[in-house]
């Protein structure tokens, strides 16, 4: 019994150029998000002598991240976490009403890929001249197109490599380094791995990448409803596909094509001519005909050339379209879809709006009541107590002071309490000042104190509140915390 | 080809294998998929070769590169000791009571003296430096020795009652059980736990008086408040290295203490007791 091999090569896909409001749409995106990508470490954003003047920056070094007017520490990650949680929430949105749309233009697989079809068409024509040049054998013009191409590639690539690296140093000395050699081993490294995976992905992986590597389609096809618009063919009114006079009306077969064709002179034709120009543009290497399927990322092109072929035919456009599955029962009953917005606007997605939403106002409202400082205080619990040579009892706080500004400032620092407590702070003055330098936790060691006669001493447990104020701006933090007394 | 088994739901030929009517697809991986899993087992054998991996009897094959996280935790410590060089020669240097708490030599004494306390001392101390019974807690107000910088460095420097360093500080209690009466300790007892607490007793308080001016106030002092010179704890306060019930103020009396402190400064370097003294320092006690 023979079967066929456990292991498939990869069947070669050549895209053919297509124009058409996707196309165009897709260009927009494609500079874009490229331009972002490329251009944002080389802009500049004023902070004062202490700080970066990168306006993003994600400096490991020092552990901070920098995006324009806003500085985030370690202790702030809930900020990043909350934007993952909205990128999580708007890509459940988008996708439930637009299907695989962010895989079909936003996603760096598919921008760079569309970047480098777009060099390789430059470089060694479109489809079938580069169909011809696959078949060819090897020859100096053959291997001269190929070396122009990979060349080319080679050099996204490295650009590609080369811009990530910059959002985590100052961009123009990392610059400098890397063109004299003396940058940090990790930047060459981390250059070398993105430029590889970029060539590599971009270059021959494509469509691979999507199928077999990435998460994201499972994920996706499980958030879609019969309402998700999504690239799909009418297959009502292209069936039966075929060359040839598609007459319904006329009722006279055309005989002599069928007799030719082996076709059957009766049966009427649908709209679609089977020119293949849907599967010729795709990237993925698909016939959207088939129906949905795991591979189609939603591009989109296909709906461009087959508008250009039912243009030139003289069909109405739209026999590849977006589309919704509960849309075709009436449909196939020849009556009119429902009104884009109605799949759009459903009570999922309004959901997942007002959540996505929620988060965004509640972070930008927690942005805007930060403090320029900030403590956190630790009890030391090791021991819980001190016991003074006069009876009375001490706690010991690690308190962590914060000076988010650019310069060095006196920290002074308190206590309120509704029973007596006495503070001492480790080196600082009579006044009870730290010097905190510019953009720096100080750690410093905080003692309470309790008088042998104070209730505090013999309680076992006092609620008491720490209270820290910038001298020069005067604007205080508090933290509460608790006092430990001797219990017997 | 003509016996290729094609499943009818899904139009994917089969691998012919059939396991109670549920019929395995073949929906073939990529061959660059294969081609990986080929490369990791190049890279797999190539990384056993270069890289320490097999267990062997005594150790493991060392790997042609010689890679050790052994040695690159001594080459990181090399490093970072040489780093730290000018910081380390300043602090053997410096004045330590003359240091301030917000220079930035006070600040490295600190980090570093604590890392060396958790090492080296809280066997002892703690980690938390509060002590145990024998061993003094680190951050009251109670000093054996004296709780200025300098006397801290120089108890760590040498030690106390060790056989190792000639300038160990010393001293030693008489065991008091040869040489007074049994009656003389319960009184003595009595007398000293009275200093701290209301007394119990107060007639053989007062007789405990007479014993304590006659045999302990030589180090201890006629107010019993001690001595530093001879490390003679304060009996006076609320604090107790052993314990100031009467069981173990009697223990105390009858057999006498010896805590020995070994000198540190025979095994860790000028740099590392300074440190430490700056840290124990600035724990809450330092004078």
């Amino acid at each position: 019994m023979s079967t066929s091999p456990l292991y498939a090569p990869r069947e070669p896909i050549f895209p053919r150029r297509v124009t058409g409001a996707f196309r165009r749409l897709k260009w927009w995106i494609m500079a874009l998000t490229l331009g972002i990508y490329y251009l944002t470490p080389w802009i500049r954003w004023d902070r004062g002598p202490a700080l970066p003047d990168q306006a993003v920056l994600v400096d490991l070094a020092h552990r901070r991240f920098y995006f324009f007017w806003i500085e985030i520490w370690p202790h702030e990650f809930y900020f990043v976490a909350g934007l993952l949680i909205m990128a999580g929430l708007g890509l459940f949105l988008f996708t439930s009403a637009l299907g695989r749309v962010w895989c079909g233009y936003t996603c760096p697989q598919t921008v760079w890929t569309d970047l480098f079809i777009l060099v390789e068409r430059w470089i060694e024509g479109d489809r079938n001249a580069r169909v011809r040049l696959h078949h060819a054998k090897w020859s100096v013009h053959k291997a001269w197109l190929r070396g122009v191409k990979w060349t080319v590639w080679l050099g996204i690539a490295l650009a590609t490599g080369g811009a990530w690296v910059f959002y985590f140093t100052d961009a123009p000395t990392l610059l400098g380094n890397l063109l004299t050699g003396s940058a940090h081993t990790a930047a060459y490294i981390t250059i070398a791995i993105l430029t590889a995976t970029t060539f590599v992905f971009g270059g021959f992986m494509r469509e691979q990448v999507c199928i077999y590597m990435c998460p994201w389609p499972r994920i996706q096809s499980a958030m879609m409803d019969p309402d998700t618009l999504t690239v799909a063919y009418r297959d009502w009114r292209g069936e039966p596909r075929g060359k040839g006079k598609a007459n319904r009306s006329s009722g006279v077969p055309d005989l002599a094509h069928a007799l030719h064709n082996g076709t059957d002179p009766v049966a009427t034709k649908g709209d679609c001519i089977d020119c293949m120009a849907c599967v010729n543009v795709c990237p993925m290497g698909i016939d959207i005909r088939d129906g949905q399927q795991m591979e189609c990322i939603t591009c989109a092109l296909c709906i461009d050339a087959c508008d250009d072929v039912m243009d030139r035919i003289g069909k109405p456009r739209g026999l590849i379209d977006y589309m919704a599955l509960s849309d075709e029962p009436a449909e196939r009953a020849g009556k009119p879809p429902r009104p884009i917005w109605q799949h759009i606007l459903r009570t999922r997605t309004i959901i997942y709006t007002v959540m996505w939403a929620a988060i965004g106002v509640g972070l930008v409202y927690a942005l805007f009541i930060r403090s320029e400082i900030e403590l956190t205080v630790s009890p030391v619990r090791n021991p819980t107590y001190v016991v003074q040579s006069d009876g009375a009892v001490r706690n010991i706080y690690d308190v962590r002071l914060r000076n988010k500004s650019g310069d060095v400032r006196q920290f002074n620092l308190s206590l309120t309490a509704d029973t007596p407590l006495q503070i001492d702070v480790e080196g600082a003055d009579a006044a009870l000042n730290v010097t905190v330098p510019a953009d720096t936790t100080v750690m410093q060691r905080v003692y309470v104190t309790a008088n042998p006669s104070d209730p505090a001493a013999t309680t076992h447990s006092t609620s008491l509140r720490l209270w820290v104020e910038d001298m020069t701006t005067q604007s205080r933090a508090s933290s509460a915390t608790t006092f430990n007394g001797r219990v017997q | 080809m003509t016996d290729k088994k094609i499943d009818k739901e899904t139009g994917v030929e089969t691998t012919g294998h059939n396991w109670d009517g549920i019929e395995e697809l073949n929906n073939p991986l990529p061959r660059w998929w294969l081609w990986t899993l080929y490369a990791c087992i190049v890279w797999a054998i190539g990384y056993t070769i270069l890289y320490p991996a097999w267990p062997m009897i005594s150790g493991a094959t060392p790997g042609m590169l010689g890679y050790s996280t052994r040695a690159n935790v001594a080459n990181d410590i090399t490093a970072h000791e040489a780093k730290n060089a000018a910081l380390t020669a300043d602090l053997v240097a410096a004045d330590l009571p003359t240091l301030a708490p917000d220079d930035p030599l006070h600040r490295y004494a600190v980090a570093r003296g604590a890392s060396v306390f958790r090492a080296q001392c809280s066997q002892c101390h703690g980690s938390g430096a509060a002590g145990a019974k024998g061993y003094p807690n680190l951050l009251d107000d109670d000093w054996l020795w004296g709780g200025d910088v300098a006397s801290i460095a120089t108890t760590i420097d040498h030690g106390i009652r060790n056989d190792t360093d000639p300038d160990a500080r010393w001293s030693q209690m008489p065991a008091f059980g040869d040489i007074l009466s049994r009656e003389e300790i319960t009184s003595v007892v009595a007398y000293v736990g009275s200093l701290s607490a209301p007394a119990e007793d107060p007639g053989l308080a007062d007789a405990g008086a007479t014993v304590f001016s006659d045999n302990c106030a030589a180090c201890h002092g006629d107010n019993a408040q001690g001595n530093r010179d001879m490390g003679a704890p304060d009996l006076t306060d609320a604090i107790w290295l052993y314990g100031g019930d009467t069981a173990t103020l009697t223990e105390t009396v009858t057999k006498a203490r010896f805590g020995v402190m070994p000198a540190w400064g025979q095994r860790l370097t000028d740099a590392d007791v300074a440190a430490v003294a700056v840290y124990v320092h600035g724990l809450g006690g330092g004078e």
